[in-house]
């Protein structure tokens, strides 16, 4: 059985289906891209798949367990992580602590430990600390880890939105249009980390991207929305050539 | 009948909730804001009609003019000054900044005209209505702030779905952004907000105090706070919603004066409030209003 | 380890500690030294309680970020909690023991007072939240206003109408009388008392703040929808937020009401929940130490300057709204980032220059 598997799976706002029937599997390991001309609902998507919104129709599957409807909090507890199209940091914490907050339910301990300052306490915060250096590396942003994350500047801070989500300890992340805004150097570089976070991590990955070097660079299946369903799938190649997704996307965009 | 005269008298005052809470529900709705400071606004229009018509006899309907005209004036300066600056910061902030506003203007108060209650003579000279053998008395100032308020609710209901004025009005509270784009200009549309909900708290200053005649520094606190209740119970941002949720919370708090307590008639108002946003959080008459992610 | 290798915050939470004792001694030295008014020794223990009040109400609004208009509303109940354990047991009780548990009760009561409120308010998200917090404030004021209590050889009896209505035999004793509250309280509340009650409303208080339901009370704040996606339970810590900020104001009520010999519910209202809200706004909303000077600035500064009194308010809500405005408007805030930033470049300039030199 796939890592996630979604089914039928939809969304009405008022009487506007802003997504209807998605199917969905994710293998564990693999990368996927989520494409689409804007407005087709890919960001609902995200939206449904971490419980910001409740599908009016279908299931959400992770790891044999149905998780569908379920509130944010405990969707992340069951394993799917997520960054946000428009940045979502914990602006007046540090670059640290938005990566020890990801942690939250990683390494716990309780408040009066805290309060205290038991011997758990130190403990743990070591931990933590040490987790989320390793982490800041991988996104070289360990120099940084002492500024305020509003401080960042915005390539850095979509990075650090990712090592945030990589704390949580995900089976899946979804990453909604992580090479936006960046440059193309920083795009490249962007891609390298993303292929590198998978094979360290051993993750599924879902991406929403509208940069399609990025897409069809990293991703190894890819599907289409178009007006909430999908309208292809498959490999770069047979994306790319499939006249549906020339007609709704590719046509118009590029 | 003696239940009729409270009931009575529950609308009137509720009528008066209802014309502050307009105020307060078209700048939430518009300028998506709570203007803490809506309240005290009514406090300095009733000083101004009670010298204008108290101490140097000017006819009540040119008092009542003149005060609409002085808050109009001063609910502008205060979006100008205060609240315009702090679009697009954080609520926390301008809510904390209108309360700064809302205890400026008592203080102001207190020190041009001192904190001892005036007496307020009423400008309404209508006589009492007597029924059933002199058993119901209905005074002036009920009857008047009743059809001032009906008259008041239809006018703005008119205004706003039928002038173009009223539509940008309308295209702001939908989507600010959006009805700049379509040559709203946003800025002239919520000055001219805060100029209606001041010019009817002006008005419902002067009723308010006609039919509770003692004025002082804080006398628009309460009813204004109350008001706001009023227009969460009907729901924010609707204007049948301000009349509705007014009218009731006036009987409400009338009825538990009456027959309840007359210290705890406060506190039975307040846990209607909490109890209205716990079972239904979008008031009577309220839109769910969704966060984008 | 020196000051310079510490943690910055743990050297900043130094830093705090170090003025609270640092005023402690030079008030106590002043004493000694008979240099003391007495108006400004009868200062001292309100002072201490408008710190723990400041710095709890900080916890709700500078790091949960939700606004509360009714903290003196858990000041009154904590403070009538208190009082009443206080007035019964310290006949009886070794006197220190009485105290303690009138501050336990003041304290409990509050919180629990804090997770009632808590629990549908926080449901609700900014303005309306601040409304029923002020809404909840009003009722408590209402009610203790209006509570009668008392006890006889038949039990306890009271009455929200009239002290007659409780119906208590001859021999029994009036505990609440109304909107008169309570009266013949033998003072017990010291500045000795009211430094020990902040030092521990700062431990407590930044130590959670530094901890792992501190950083999630902050998300919150930051973002709440991100804090969700990262596995936090808003509700819960929220609520820890609000039971935590409830309990010191709570006991700072104790302490309060043990400093006088009456306490009635009308000192509780709206007026004093806005001066504390105003301490934490002048002082820097999330800034601990700014709440500590803030409070006790500003109740010793009206006392110094008697001609000022007046204006008090006045000057109060002028510093509300400029401060706002100067902190949180848009326009302002991107001007004086330039403004920093052309003061660091030429800086920078400068140094380059003496380098290149």
């Amino acid at each position: 059985m796939a890592l996630l598997e979604v089914s039928n799976l939809g969304i009405a706002f008022g009487g506007l289906q802003a997504v209807a029937q998605l199917d969905l599997s994710v293998e564990k390991g693999h990368l996927y891209g989520l494409i689409g001309p804007n407005g087709a609902g890919k960001t609902t998507v995200f939206n449904m798949l971490t419980g910001v919104y409740k599908p009016t129709e279908g299931n959400i599957v992770l790891d044999g367990k149905d998780i569908t409807g379920k509130s944010p909090e405990l969707i992340s507890k069951a394993g799917i992580a997520r960054t946000f199209q428009n940045i979502r940091l914990f602006s007046d914490m540090t670059v640290l602590d938005n990566v020890k907050v990801g942690m939250h339910n990683q390494v716990t301990y309780n408040m009066w430990t805290g309060i205290l300052r038991l011997p758990a306490y130190k403990e743990k915060e070591h931990e933590m600390n040490r987790e989320a250096k390793k982490l800041l590396e991988i996104f070289d942003l360990d120099g940084e880890a002492n500024l305020k994350a509003s401080q960042l500047p915005y390539g850095k801070q979509r990075k650090l939105e990712i090592a945030r989500a990589l704390a949580t300890n995900p089976k899946l992340l979804l990453l909604d249009e992580p090479a936006a805004g960046m440059n193309p150097n920083e795009t490249e570089e962007l891609m390298q980390t993303v292929r590198s976070v998978r094979d360290q991590f051993g993750i599924a990955i879902l991406l929403i991207e509208h940069d399609m070097n990025f897409v069809m660079g990293i991703c190894e299946e890819i599907t289409v929305l178009d007006y909430g369903r999908v309208i292809a799938r498959g490999d770069g190649m047979t994306i790319r050539n499939n006249p549906k997704v020339i007609a709704a996307y590719l046509g118009g965009d590029d | 009948m003696q239940f009729l005269t409270y009931l009575i008298n529950g609308i009137s005052l509720g009528s008066v909730y209802a014309l502050i809470a307009l105020g307060y529900t078209m700048v939430y709705g518009i300028a998506k804001m709570l203007n803490f400071a809506h309240g005290d606004v009514i406090m300095i229009g009733s000083y101004v009609v009670f010298f204008a018509f108290g101490s140097f006899g000017l006819n009540p309907i040119v008092s009542v003019l003149l005060s609409m005209v002085v808050c109009t004036i001063l609910g502008i300066t205060i979006e100008r000054v205060a609240y315009r600056p702090l679009r697009g910061a954080p609520s926390l902030a301008v809510l904390i900044t209108a309360i700064g506003v809302s205890y400026l203007l008592q203080q102001v108060a207190q020190l041009l005209w001192k904190s001892d209650p005036k007496s307020f003579k009423s400008v309404v000279g209508l006589q009492p209505v007597s029924m059933f053998g002199g058993q119901l008395v209905i005074s002036g100032e009920t009857i008047v702030t009743i059809a001032a308020c009906i008259v008041i609710m239809i006018a703005l209901t008119l205004f706003i779905n039928h002038t173009s004025t009223g539509h940008a009005m309308l295209a702001v509270s939908e989507d600010r952004g959006a009805a700049q784009l379509m040559g709203v200009n946003v800025n002239a549309t919520i000055s001219l907000t805060f100029a209606i909900g001041s010019a009817l708290a002006a008005v419902a200053g002067a009723l308010l105090c006609s039919s509770y005649p003692t004025l002082q520094p804080t006398t628009g606190a309460m009813p204004g706070i109350k008001a706001f209740v009023a227009a969460v119970f009907g729901g924010i941002g609707s204007i049948p919603g301000a009349f509705i949720g007014g009218i009731l919370l006036g009987v409400i708090e009338n009825l538990s004066k009456a027959y309840i307590s007359t210290q705890l008639s406060d506190a039975i108002v307040f846990m209607v409030l909490i109890v209205v946003l716990l079972v239904k959080p979008t008031g009577l008459l309220g839109k769910k209003i969704n966060v984008k992610v | 380890m020196s000051l310079k290798t510490m943690k910055k915050s743990t050297r900043s939470n130094l830093i705090t500690f170090g003025i609270v004792i640092a005023f402690y001694l030079i008030v106590s030295l002043m004493s000694v030294m008979g240099m003391m008014t007495s108006s400004f020794a009868g200062q001292l223990v309100p002072i201490c309680a408008y710190v723990v009040l400041a710095v709890s109400l900080n916890l709700t609004v500078g790091i949960l970020g939700e606004l509360s208009l009714g903290h003196a509303g858990f000041m009154s109940v904590g403070a009538f909690a208190g009082t009443l354990v206080y007035t019964l047991t310290f006949e009886n009780t070794p006197l220190p023991v009485s105290i303690l548990l009138s501050f336990l009760v003041g304290g409990a009561v509050a919180g629990i007072f804090g997770l009632l409120i808590g629990i549908p308010v926080l449901r609700l998200q900014g303005d309306y939240l601040a409304i029923v917090t002020l809404a909840f404030g009003e009722i408590i004021k209402n009610f203790m206003n209006a509570l009668y209590l008392g006890y006889d050889s038949t039990g306890v009896h009271f009455s929200l109408k009239d002290s007659a209505s409780m119906g208590l035999a001859p021999d029994g004793v009036v505990l609440i009388n109304g909107a008169m509250g309570i009266t013949g309280i033998k003072k017990a509340s010291t500045f000795t008392m009211g430094i020990i009650l902040i030092l521990l409303t700062l431990v407590v208080i930044l130590n959670l703040v530094n901890s792992r339901a501190g950083r999630a009370i902050t998300a919150i704040r930051d973002n709440e929808i991100a804090a969700q996606s990262v596995g936090i339970n808003i509700t819960n810590y929220k609520l820890m937020a609000f039971i935590v900020s409830a309990v010191f104001a709570g006991m700072a009520g104790v302490l309060y009401a043990l400093n006088f010999s009456s306490l009635v519910a009308k000192k509780f209202d709206y007026n004093t929940s806005i001066l504390i809200l105003v301490f934490v706004v002048l002082g820097g909303m999330g800034n601990i130490r700014g709440s500590v000077i803030a409070a006790a600035l500003l109740t010793v500064l009206p006392e110094l300057l008697r001609s000022m009194k007046d204006y008090r308010m006045l000057i109060y809500a002028i510093v509300l709204i400029v401060m706002m405005i100067f902190n949180q408007s848009p326009q302002i805030v991107s001007w004086r980032k330039k403004i920093t930033a052309g003061f660091k470049a030429k800086r920078a300039a400068k140094k380059e220059k003496k380098e290149a030199a």
